[in-house]
């Protein structure tokens, strides 16, 4: 119980730790994306640091050549007036007789009074004079507890004769402990060894020093900040052109051709902007005489169009009269006049398509697209082949999914190309099955027509969208097509934003597949099915339910 | 036919192909009357009054488009475009102009002629029948549609749209199913017509167009009729 709460906890805590270093990692992730992204920021953050750095090394050798300055100042005056009252010592302790304690104190008292009375360079101090011999100072301190104070090494080092110097912590009379000079000597005389001891604290010096590494530290702050605010406000004028410019060749790439970049001064962004506006003219000559000269093609289409369908619907009308009215005219005639009619369909057939892929070519055709069930469409498709392909003795399979599959398509060009992919099988089938299949998933939907014919290999799969090109040509010509259905079908699956591909291999068929996505403007990335028929055979035929979500 | 025969006017500047459609036509039954001036077309509609118009969508001296236009404002009559381009744009404002129909050149005698007689045939109906969707009342022999009592003018393809939605108010119509209904067309032909002359049905009956309350969406299928 308590082992499992424990582990409980811990997984909690486990679970909280990690969700903190997720939020972490995308937080710093997100801060090195930003830092990435921002040249204003990058330079900012490395002058920033490069000027810190400058401005560290600087103010630490500069205070401490500030400091060592002013300590070597401070010593060198501490010393000489040691040295000076040392001597005054001796010759006071000399002239002292031997024997007579109290006059020895005395002496040494008036000694250490007239020092303390000397003022000198070196500033404030405190002075005592210690035998190392006897416990209690041999003249009053400048303030009590400065004796027991001294730092016992260099009472032994002064001891032993010669004179000293050391840094040490002192009482101060009436105030708290500060860093002080400690400088004895030692005074011989007759009477004993004494030692004389000056204390110069340091406070004053380091109160300037601690006001001077303030002040370095404010203006080193200060600095670092003016430098990265400079280099920001360096780069802003120069990152400013370069977004504006980014930002108008983005426009230009939506269309926008007239968009320029303002050109001022003479300095490198201004040739940059000059360049820029050089290529956008270009640019937009190039494309305004390309528009031209589609406008001018598509004006020519339909010109051609209108000139040639007009007498062609006369003839056409003409050759029906003559066709229906064949049956009174000698054998010769009522040929001439069904060859009239066919061969009529087959030019109409033929300025149709020429018309239709001119339209493409001058890229006048546009897409008017709508929500559109593909089953019935399919099944409307195989309802108007279905004449054809009991004449060629074709059996037509068609299997939906069981969900509706619905896609934003212009049906008139969807079933062109169905029509033409049924109608490819029926005439290169050899009266085989004829598999039709479609499918749906959440992105795309696919119709595949596969065939039992004698198939194309791979060199005739890659040419089988050209133009007027025909694999075996008698049989082409047998079917009526006009050798463009193909080529203007891909264009069709192109206007959708689809893929029309064949496949085919010798003596196994071929298979064509329509790949569309479910609504315009989403690119596809894969057909709900494979365009390479499956390995296996699908035996029974009967199977009316194709798979709804395939990937190939 | 009984009595006068259906005149139609024919609208065109080829000579060949309009002795053609006249040749045709008479074939028919049908007796045709000539423009092959744009200019003219407006004032010899007003002379011949014609049962039908069969008009070119590219002639000199006038946009077809604006014939249509002009012919609509005062006259109801079934317009069957002739046109040489099956382009979206040039049919879509063709039907937007007007236009009942469309033939694209080259077409065949018998496709003309089914698509005339769908138009004529709309015109009869006698036994008496009242139809409502919303605010809106059908008199279907009369052939009147009122909405609070105040007449609305439709054509009678527009008409027949509307009776054929309301006759089945809860059923839902495919374009298709619509084409072969209203239209006459045996087998697939151009949704695009049902689109526009829905648009144009809906700019007569609806209050706001833009939230239709007459003629519904229903979106992948088709239209409906709303609730009577």
């Amino acid at each position: 119980m308590t082992s499992s709460r424990l582990s409980g906890s811990r997984t909690r805590l486990q679970g909280v730790l990690r969700e903190l270093r997720l939020r972490a990692r995308i937080a710093g992730r997100a801060a090195w994306r930003h830092y990435r992204r921002s040249l204003q920021l990058r330079v900012a953050i490395i002058t920033m640091a490069v000027a810190g750095a400058a401005v560290i090394i600087i103010s630490v050798i500069l205070f401490d050549q500030i400091r060592t300055q002013q300590l070597a100042a401070k010593k060198d005056a501490a010393i000489s007036q040691a040295d000076v009252g040392v001597q005054y010592a001796r010759n006071q302790v000399v002239a002292v007789p031997t024997g007579d304690p109290r006059s020895i104190r005395e002496t040494l008292q008036r000694t250490v009074d007239e020092l303390r009375t000397r003022g000198g360079s070196a500033g404030q101090f405190a002075i005592v004079m210690i035998n190392r011999d006897t416990p209690t100072p041999l003249t009053q301190p400048s303030f009590a507890g400065l004796t027991p104070a001294l730092p016992a090494d260099l009472i032994a080092t002064v001891g032993a004769g010669t004179q000293a110097r050391q840094y040490a912590v002192m009482p101060t009379e009436g105030g708290p402990a500060v860093p002080s000079l400690v400088v004895g000597a030692p005074v011989p005389s007759q009477a004993g060894s004494y030692e004389l001891y000056y204390v110069f604290p340091l406070d004053q010096e380091q109160r300037s020093l601690e006001a001077i590494r303030s002040t370095v530290v404010v203006s080193g702050i200060g600095l670092v900040v003016l430098v990265a605010g400079i280099g920001t406000l360096v780069t802003r004028l120069v990152v400013r052109p370069v977004r504006l410019a980014a930002k108008t060749a983005e426009q230009l790439a939506f269309g926008q051709l007239e968009r320029r970049l303002p050109i001022r001064g003479e300095d490198d962004l201004a040739r940059l902007a000059g360049s820029f506006n050089r290529m956008a003219a270009s640019l937009q000559r190039q494309i305004t005489q390309l528009e031209d000269l589609s406008r001018l093609q598509q004006r020519f289409t339909s010109d051609v169009s209108h000139e040639l369908r007009t007498p062609l619907t006369t003839v056409r009308m003409a050759a029906d009269i003559l066709h229906s009215a064949r049956a009174d005219f000698a054998p010769d005639v009522a040929r001439s006049a069904e060859l009239l009619q066919t061969e009529l369909g087959r030019f109409e057939a033929l300025l149709t398509d020429l018309l239709e892929i001119s339209r493409y070519d001058a890229g006048a055709a546009s897409l008017v697209a709508e929500p559109t069930e593909l089953g019935p469409l399919v099944q409307g498709v195989l309802a108007t082949t279905e004449a054809l392909a009991q004449r060629r003795a074709a059996t037509v399979m068609l299997r939906l999914p069981d969900e509706p599959v619905i896609a934003e398509i212009d049906s008139r060009r969807i079933e062109r190309i169905l029509r033409n992919l049924v109608l490819n099988a029926i005439n290169h089938g050899d009266g085989g099955l004829i598999e039709v299949t479609l499918a749906g998933n959440d992105v795309a939907a696919a119709v595949t027509v596969r065939d039992r014919g004698p198939g194309m290999n791979t060199e005739e799969t890659s040419r089988v969208f050209d133009r007027f090109w025909r694999a075996d040509p008698a049989r082409s010509r047998l079917g009526g097509g006009t050798g463009l259905g193909l080529s203007i079908s891909r264009e069709d699956a192109r206007l959708h934003n689809g893929w029309l591909q064949a496949w085919g291999r010798h003596g196994e068929g071929a298979q064509f597949r329509l790949t569309l996505p479910l609504v315009q403007g989403v690119e596809l990335e894969g057909s709900p099915l494979p365009l390479e028929p499956g390995a296996e055979a699908i035996q029974p035929y009967d199977v009316v339910a194709a798979p709804a979500g395939t990937r190939p | 036919m009984v009595g006068a025969r259906s005149r139609v006017l024919v609208v065109d500047d080829d000579p060949s192909l309009a002795e053609m459609l006249g040749i045709v036509l008479r074939a028919e039954g049908l007796e045709p009357a000539f423009v092959a001036d744009g200019g003219r077309a407006v004032s010899a509609f007003r002379e011949v009054r014609p049962d039908l118009v069969l008009l070119d969508l590219m002639l000199p001296g006038a946009d077809g488009m604006q014939i249509c236009r002009e012919i609509r404002q005062e006259s109801l009559v079934p317009i069957i475009m002739l046109t040489a381009k099956a382009d979206t744009v040039d049919v879509v404002r063709g039907l937007e102009a007007g236009a009942d129909d469309y033939v694209v050149k080259p077409f065949k005698p018998i496709e003309l002629v089914a698509r005339i007689r769908a138009q004529m045939r709309r015109t009869d109906t006698d036994h008496p029948e009242t139809l409502a969707i919303g605010e809106v009342s059908i008199d279907v022999a009369g052939h009147q549609v009122r909405r609070d009592g105040t007449p609305i003018l439709l054509t009678p393809l527009e008409f027949d749209l509307l009776v054929a939605l309301a006759r089945k108010p809860r059923q839902v119509f495919t374009r298709e199913h619509l084409l072969e209904q209203v239209w006459g067309y045996r087998h697939a032909a151009d949704t695009r017509l049902v689109n526009v002359h829905v648009q144009r049905l809906r700019s007569k009956v609806e209050i706001d167009p833009e939230h239709p309350e007459v003629v519904l969406t229903v979106r992948g299928v088709g239209y409906k009729a709303g609730p009577p």
